[in-house]
C-alpha cells in the first residue's frame, strides 16, 4: 500500500505534514489562551496592583481565603470566599443562568416545533427569528433600555394599556425588577439560537414515525412527549449545556443594561470591576479564576454528556 | 371535526404571528425612534409619525463614531483573515490525517472556545501591556484569536470530514502533497464553508465587548459596541436616545442583511459549531 517517497511511508509523510499544519494554530492558542490563563492564576496568588504589574508578591491563597487570629482571640476571615459581594454575584449568575436557560429551552422548543411544521410563510418566520440573534448584544441592551425606560418606555405604556400594571415601573433602575429586565432581553435575544439548535435535532427525527403515529390516531401531545422528546433529548442536552456555559460568563448585557446594580452584578462583572476599576487586580484575578473553575466543570459535563465524536471515525 | 381543525389552524397562525412580532418589534421600534427628534421622542409612537435624518446626521457628523466603525471593520476583518488562514491547514490535518492524540486535541480546542473570557483578562492585559499594543487595534486582534480560532477550526473540521475520500485519494495517487491537496483540491470545494465560517467569526469579532472595553482608553480607538455602550449625553439624565438608536440601526442593518442572505448556510454553520457529533 505504501508508496515510498524519499524513504518515508505515505502515512508518515502525511503525519509530518499534519504536525506542521497544526503547530501554528497551537502556538497561537497557547499565546492567547493558555499563557494568559496561567498568568491570571498566578496573579490570583499574589498582591499585584494594576498600576504595577510586576511588583506583586506571592501571598498564597490570601485572595481566596485567609485567617488571622487576633491577640484577643478573635478570628478574622478574609478573602473572596467570605466576601458577601462575591456570593451575591455568584447567586445572581446562577439564578440568571438557570432561569434564562429554562425559558430559552421551553420557548426555543415551541419555536422549533413551529418551524418544523410545514406551513405557508415558514421562510419568513425563520428569517424573523434570526433578527434578534443578528443584533449585537450591546445594541439589544440599548434598544431594550429605551423600551424599558421608566418615563417614555413603550413597555410600560403597553402594560398600562393592557391593565397589567397600574403605575410605571423603573425596570432597569429598581432593584426588584433589574434582574427581570436582564432576563427579558437575554431570553429575547437567545431563544432563536436555541430554537435553531433544537430544530436541527428535530429534523433528524424520521418523518415516517410521525406518520405511523398519525395513522394509529395517537394524540399529538402524547406523540410529543413519547416520541419527539425522547428522540431529541441528546441534541437538547447538548444545547442546554452550551447555553449554560454562555449564561454563566455573561458580561456585556448586564454591564450596559443595568450598570452598577447590585441586583444583577454577575461573576464576570464583579471580577472585571475589581481588576480594572477598583485597583484590586489580584483580587479580581482570584474571582475570575473561581469562575473559570466553575465553567471547567460544566465543560467536562458537556464533553461527557455530548459524547462528541472527536475521532471522526464511525457513527456518521 | 372541521370546526376543530379550523380552530387549531387559527391557533397555530396566531402563534406564528406572536413569534414574528416578538422577534421583529424591538428592532422596528429602534428604527422608528431613530427617525424621531426633539419632544416627539417623549411621546410614545407605535407608528412612525415624523421622519427626520437629524439623529443620523448627529451620529455620522461626530467624527468618533465613523472612526469606531472603521476600527471595528479593520479589527474584525484582520481577525477573521488570520483565523481562517491558520484554521484551514489545521482543520485539514485534524479532519483528514490519522494521528495519535487527535481526539484530545479536538477536545482541547472545543474547551478553549467555551472559555470564560474573563479568566484570561488579567493575563491578556499583562500581555497587551508587555507588547506595547494597549489602546491600539492590535490589542483586540490579538485577543479575538481566543474565540475566533477555536470556532473556525472546529466548524471547518466538521465540514472537511464530510468531503468524500475519493477526491483526496485520486490526488494522492497523482502524487500531490498535502499542501497541494489543500490549496488545489479542497479549497475550491470549501469556499461556501469558508464564507459561512468567516461570516460567523466576523459577527463574533464585531460584537465583542469585554476585551474592547478593557483594552482601549480613548474615544478614537473604540470599537462600535464600546462606542454605543458608552454613548452618553451631557449629564446622566440626558441620555441621547435618538442618536443611540440611529447608531444602533447603522451598525445592525448590514449584519441583518448579511444574515438574511446567508440564512441557510449560517444555520448549518451554527449547528455544526454547537451540536454536531
Amino acid at each position: 500500500m505504501a508508496t515510498n517517497t524519499g524513504g518515508l511511508s505515505l502515512t508518515q509523510q502525511r503525519q509530518r505534514a499534519a504536525f506542521w499544519f497544526i503547530a501554528p494554530m497551537l502556538a497561537a492558542l497557547f499565546f492567547v489562551a493558555a499563557w494568559p490563563l496561567i498568568r491570571t492564576i498566578w496573579f490570583s496568588l499574589t498582591n499585584t496592583a494594576l498600576s504595577d504589574l510586576y511588583g506583586g508578591e506571592w501571598i498564597g491563597f490570601d485572595n481566596y481565603l485567609s485567617l488571622r487570629i487576633l491577640e484577643s482571640g478573635r478570628w478574622i476571615w478574609r478573602g473572596t470566599l467570605v466576601d458577601p459581594a462575591w456570593w451575591n454575584a455568584v447567586w445572581n449568575t446562577v439564578r440568571f443562568a438557570f432561569v434564562s436557560v429554562f425559558f430559552e429551552t421551553v420557548l426555543g422548543l415551541i419555536v422549533a416545533l413551529v418551524l418544523n411544521a410545514e406551513f405557508k410563510g415558514r421562510g419568513i418566520v425563520r428569517a424573523a427569528i434570526l433578527i434578534p440573534w443578528a443584533i449585537p448584544t450591546i445594541v439589544s441592551a440599548k434598544m431594550w433600555a429605551w423600551m424599558l425606560n421608566d418615563q417614555f418606555g413603550i413597555i410600560n405604556d403597553i402594560m398600562l394599556n393592557l391593565g397589567l400594571i397600574d403605575q410605571k415601573i423603573a425596570w432597569t433602575a429598581s432593584t426588584e425588577t433589574a434582574m427581570y429586565a436582564v432576563l427579558m432581553v437575554d431570553i429575547w435575544k437567545t431563544t432563536p439560537f436555541m430554537a435553531l439548535l433544537i430544530l436541527a435535532g428535530l429534523q433528524m427525527v424520521p418523518r415516517d414515525i410521525y406518520e405511523a403515529a398519525k395513522l394509529d390516531g395517537v394524540n399529538p401531545v402524547k406523540v410529543f412527549f413519547r416520541i419527539t422528546l425522547p428522540l431529541i433529548r441528546p441534541a437538547l442536552a447538548v444545547a442546554i449545556i452550551f447555553r449554560m456555559l454562555d449564561a454563566l460568563r455573561i458580561f456585556d448585557l448586564v454591564y450596559v443594561l443595568t450598570p452598577n446594580s447590585a441586583a444583577t452584578k454577575t461573576m464576570s462583572v464583579i471580577s472585571r470591576e475589581n481588576m480594572i476599576d477598583f485597583d484590586k487586580f489580584a483580587y479580581g484575578a482570584a474571582q475570575s479564576t473561581l469562575l473559570f473553575a466553575i465553567i471547567a466543570v460544566f465543560v467536562s459535563l458537556y464533553i461527557w454528556l455530548g459524547k462528541v465524536d472527536f475521532s471522526g471515525e464511525g457513527q456518521r | 371535526m372541521s370546526g376543530q381543525k379550523l380552530l387549531s389552524t387559527i391557533g397555530f397562525y396566531a402563534l406564528v404571528v406572536v413569534i414574528v412580532v416578538f422577534s421583529v418589534f424591538p428592532f422596528y421600534y429602534a428604527i422608528v425612534t431613530s427617525f424621531t427628534t426633539g419632544t416627539d421622542l417623549f411621546k410614545i409612537n407605535y407608528w412612525p409619525r415624523a421622519f427626520s435624518w437629524a439623529n443620523y446626521e448627529t451620529v455620522l457628523g461626530g467624527r468618533n463614531f465613523v472612526r469606531s466603525i472603521w476600527n471595528s471593520v479593520f479589527i474584525a476583518t484582520t481577525t477573521v483573515v488570520f483565523a481562517l488562514f491558520l484554521a484551514v491547514t489545521a482543520s485539514y490535518a485534524l479532519a483528514r490525517v490519522r494521528f495519535r492524540g487527535r481526539g484530545l486535541l479536538l477536545m482541547m480546542i472545543l474547551a478553549v472556545s467555551m472559555f470564560p473570557q474573563i479568566a484570561v483578562l488579567a493575563g491578556l492585559f499583562e500581555l497587551v501591556r508587555f507588547l506595547g499594543i494597549f489602546n491600539t487595534p492590535w490589542a483586540m486582534i490579538l485577543s479575538y484569536v481566543i474565540f475566533t480560532l477555536p470556532f473556525t477550526v472546529w466548524v471547518l473540521t466538521t465540514f472537511m470530514r464530510d468531503l468524500p475520500v475519493e477526491i483526496e485519494e485520486a490526488a494522492i495517487v497523482d502524487g500531490a502533497t498535502p499542501w497541494i491537496i489543500i490549496t488545489r483540491v479542497f479549497m475550491p470545494l470549501l469556499w461556501p464553508a469558508l464564507v459561512t465560517t468567516g461570516l460567523l467569526a466576523f459577527i463574533g469579532a464585531w460584537n465583542e465587548f469585554l476585551f474592547a472595553l478593557t483594552f482601549t482608553s480613548s474615544e478614537t480607538t473604540r470599537t462600535v459596541p464600546v462606542a454605543i455602550g458608552l454613548l452618553s449625553g451631557a449629564s446622566q439624565q440626558e441620555i441621547p436616545w435618538g442618536p443611540i438608536m440611529a447608531a444602533s440601526v447603522i451598525v445592525t442593518v448590514p449584519l441583518i442583511i448579511l444574515v438574511l442572505i446567508f440564512q441557510r448556510k449560517i444555520v448549518a454553520g451554527l449547528t455544526a459549531g454547537g451540536v454536531k457529533g
